[in-house]
């Protein structure tokens, strides 16, 4: 009885596990050929494991010993990371196929990776978390390496991997701090704990644990290996590391803030503030001299995973509700632009660099009108939805007292929309440059579909608001 | 008589976690040395995890440690992957002829 239970609040995951394993045995079988076939499976295995969170039972369930919850946070976030991993699936078929590195293993991987997301979003306890971090953090390093005759790619999965064990063994040590100063590992019990107050080994934890997770959702001073990492890796990748592993990674800090620590507020808020300005600083200068669009897009998600922290700063309902909005729009955002940089090829061979795009205006207007819209909504321009994610943020880090923190990104995100609009000027008043080989249907549906709900947001927001509104109730 | 109490056991485990990080950040000549501190960083955890749990009574820590070992083994197994395509594209494992992108 008890098991049957348990297995209901985590039928997604048992739908990823078993899928999983089951394309491994049809891969195995089936040889080299069957890639189309996995990758079809794997989608399909992804949208089940969507299906099983919406149809799933809404109650709040503790199970496994409490190692797993299953709430509404953990349910909306779980979404995200399905939906990112589905868009990014959906982009990589085409590229892989062209590229020839087409090979059934990537959708397995990025099967599994998506698993262990789904375990870290609903982790409990550090056990869990540290499980489910690794889970996913294995499976991406392969994938970072997949093209692995190419010499950027083996590179960027190589500084991945080193800084990547580094920042797992700071998490690790932090864990053990935590674990020996408050006896447990279970998050209540470590909130339970410091009722009494503070003391310094917890802190001196505290402060391991956030540079490990930091180091996941690639804010400074853990971002070093983002440029190399995005680069580097094959495009479709990149559009995966920018989009699941990052609503899973901020969905863990959130979750580990406030549920295993919401005693000492003021203690981690000082760690917050300085990570999330630092990288608002970072990614908005640092992207002014780019030429490769990819390091532009991982200097921008530095940029924007600042921004969402200035949401959780705020340390409340509102807060939690802003960052959820937040990671929501930058998920639909940074596909929809990971589908435009998929459109960049010329004579059948990709290229990246910002100066292919002049004068796309009039080579290709429509997606040069899909790409302008993606930026002015990352810059932040009303009313398109990232003018949405960044107000809900910083109203609840001013709800919450924190003038300066939100009087700083404002100006930071000024200083960012430099460069967003340099992009859109190059697209519309530079003399065009080669034209872009047609793209397949998948990716300009991605794009199509993304635009339009970036375009579209402000008619109807509260779907997204809300759900994000009682995902955030959940954790209080 | 100086007897060794978890003091001296966080002591150690905190010089060894200090030479691991140590070893990733100023070692300039081989990627294998990077591996090897890697494992010096979480056998440091293991320590630490193990003293804390043996002196509190409480065996969730030598299970967590438990845990950290098989992870550790994989996470080595797919480190020597990846260092072996690199080898192959580069010929080479030096760390200051990593640095094929920058900025």
């Amino acid at each position: 009885m008890a098991m049957s239970v348990a297995l209901a609040h985590a039928l997604p995951e048992a739908i990823l596990f078993v899928g999983a394993l089951l394309l491994v045995l049809i891969g195995a079988i089936r040889g080299e050929k069957s890639a189309p076939l996995v990758a079809e499976l794997a989608m399909a295995v992804l949208t089940l494991a969507g299906v099983a969170i919406v149809v799933s039972s809404k109650r709040h369930g503790e199970v496994f010993d409490g190692a797993f919850i299953d709430d509404g946070f953990a349910r909306f976030m779980k979404m995200l990371v399905l939906v990112g991993s589905l868009g990014s699936l959906v982009l990589s078929r085409d590229y892989l196929r062209r590229e020839g590195i087409d090979q059934f293993e990537y959708p397995i991987l990025i099967l599994l990776s998506t698993l262990g997301m789904l375990m870290l979003t609903s982790a409990n306890n550090l056990l869990a978390l540290y499980l489910g971090l690794e889970l996913m953090s294995l499976a991406l390093y392969v994938v970072a390496a997949f093209h692995r005759d190419n010499v950027k790619a083996s590179e960027a999965g190589l500084k991945y991997f080193v800084l990547g064990a580094l920042s797992s063994g700071m998490l690790l040590y932090g864990a053990s701090l935590i674990y020996g100063y408050t006896g447990t590992l279970s998050f209540h019990g470590i909130a339970a704990a410091l009722k009494s107050g503070p003391n310094v080994g917890v802190i001196f934890g505290l402060v391991f644990l956030m540079a490990g997770l930091a180091f996941k959702m690639s804010t400074v001073p853990f971002h070093m290996w983002t440029p190399d990492v995005y680069e580097g890796a094959p495009t479709p990748v990149t559009a995966f590391f920018a989009s699941a592993p990052k609503m899973a990674a901020v969905a863990i800090t959130a979750r580990v803030v406030m549920s295993a620590f919401p005693g000492i507020v003021h203690e981690w808020r000082q760690i917050v503030v300085f990570i999330s300005i630092a990288s608002m600083a970072v990614g908005s200068f640092a992207a002014i001299g780019q030429q490769n669009i990819k390091r532009l897009m991982a200097y921008s998600s530095i940029g924007h995973m600042g921004f969402a922290l200035v949401a959780l700063a705020a340390g409340s309902e509102m807060g939690v509700r802003g960052l959820a909005v937040y990671v929501a729009i930058y998920l639909v955002m940074t596909l929809g632009v990971f589908a435009a940089i998929l459109h960049m090829r010329v004579n059948g061979k990709a290229v990246e660099n910002i100066s292919d795009l002049s004068g796309l205006s009039r080579t290709n207007g429509w997606l040069a009108f899909a790409l302008a819209m993606l930026m002015f909504s990352l810059a932040g321009v009303p009313p398109l939805a990232g003018f949405f994610a960044k107000y809900y943020a910083f109203l609840a880090a001013v709800q919450a007292g924190l003038f300066p923190l939100a009087v700083i990104g404002v100006l930071l995100s000024a200083v960012a929309a430099y460069y967003y609009l340099r992009i859109v000027k190059i697209m519309y008043f530079d003399a065009p440059a080669p034209a872009f080989d047609p793209a397949p249907f998948s990716v300009r549906a991605v794009l199509a579909l993304s635009t339009a709900l970036v375009f579209l947001f402000w008619i109807y927001p509260a779907p997204i608001v809300e759900a994000a509104g009682a995902a955030a109730r959940a954790l209080f | 008589m100086l007897t060794i109490g978890l003091g001296h056991y966080l002591t150690a485990a905190a010089l060894l976690f200090t030479i691991g990080v140590a070893g990733i950040i100023l070692n300039r000549k081989n990627v294998i040395v990077i591996l090897m501190s890697v494992e010096l960083i979480l056998l440091s955890v293991n320590i630490n995890l193990v003293a804390f749990s043996s002196y509190s009574g409480d065996l969730t820590g030598q299970v967590f440690a438990l845990f950290i070992l098989t992870v550790a083994a994989a996470e080595a197994a797919i480190g020597l992957a990846i260092l072996v395509t690199y080898f192959r594209n580069r010929g080479s494992i030096a760390v200051e002829d990593i640095n094929m992108m920058k900025g």
